[in-house]
């Protein structure tokens, strides 16, 4: 279950459950609908994400490529508990997104 | 021991979790713990239903578990193509966003989640992946 919601400047996308081999597609999905718009800044807020694996983190990674190819896009983090920041620490994603404690913060990034 | 067999389907992911997971919280791990057992699971789990089987056979997936007082051993068994570990290249961050690679995402969670991650192809019969988490 993913949700898309449309701000002035930014669009928020929030999931839930699970991200993994099966459900990512369905998130990529709604990133991939949202760049095809053009709409190239995006918050993914992760508050009601309990589980996170690498097919998951290559959807945020493969979105931010085509993020970061515009000017000024960017996808940013809000809201990964603990469990969460595990996988995205694991896999290195420090490196490559910015990550903030909620998402009124992530928006205000922009 | 629990032992479970599961279709080698990415709609079972969840169900293979679970069951290591309720096996992990059994054994007393906590949930950061429990998490990273379950994180490394769905990796080994993922990478059998992507790399294991042809296209379109129905393999399987054995799953067992065991506690002791020493932490806990989860072993992963397919009967597909055998798979080598050292072959898939460990992934570079000193990259740039554009060049960065997915192969070796999985392997590197795997083994930075839990403290052993111990491939063994067994020839003609597949392959056994035990991991281990310590208390």
């Amino acid at each position: 279950m993913v949700e898309t919601t449309q701000l002035d400047k930014v669009d928020v996308v929030k999931a839930a459950g699970r991200i993994d081999g099966h459900t990512s597609p369905d998130l990529k999905e709604a990133f991939d609908g949202l760049l095809d718009q053009s709409r190239y800044k995006l918050v993914f807020d992760m508050s009601e994400i309990d589980f996170l694996s690498s097919s998951g983190v290559w959807v945020l990674l493969e979105t931010q490529k085509r993020c970061r190819r515009r000017n000024r896009g960017d996808l940013v983090i809000a809201s990964a508990n603990d469990n969460i920041q595990k996988t995205l620490d694991l896999a290195g994603l420090v490196h490559f997104m910015k990550m903030y404690e909620d998402v009124d913060s992530a928006v205000g990034s922009f | 021991m629990p032992k479970e067999t599961f279709a080698a389907r990415f709609e079972n992911l969840a169900r293979i979790c679970e069951f290591v997971t309720t096996g992990s919280r059994e054994a007393g791990f906590n949930e950061a713990d429990t998490y990273c057992i379950e994180l490394a699971t769905n990796e080994a789990c993922t990478n059998i239903i992507e790399y294991a089987y042809d296209d379109g056979a129905e393999g399987r997936i054995e799953c067992s578990i065991e506690a002791d007082e020493k932490g806990v051993t989860i072993v992963i068994r397919d009967w597909g193509r055998p798979f080598d570990a050292s072959e898939v290249p460990e992934q570079n961050f000193d990259v740039s966003l554009e060049e960065l690679d997915h192969r070796g995402a999985g392997l590197r969670l795997m083994r930075g989640a839990v403290d052993e991650v111990v491939f063994e192809p067994l020839p003609g019969q597949g392959n056994r992946l035990t991991i281990k988490k310590f208390r």
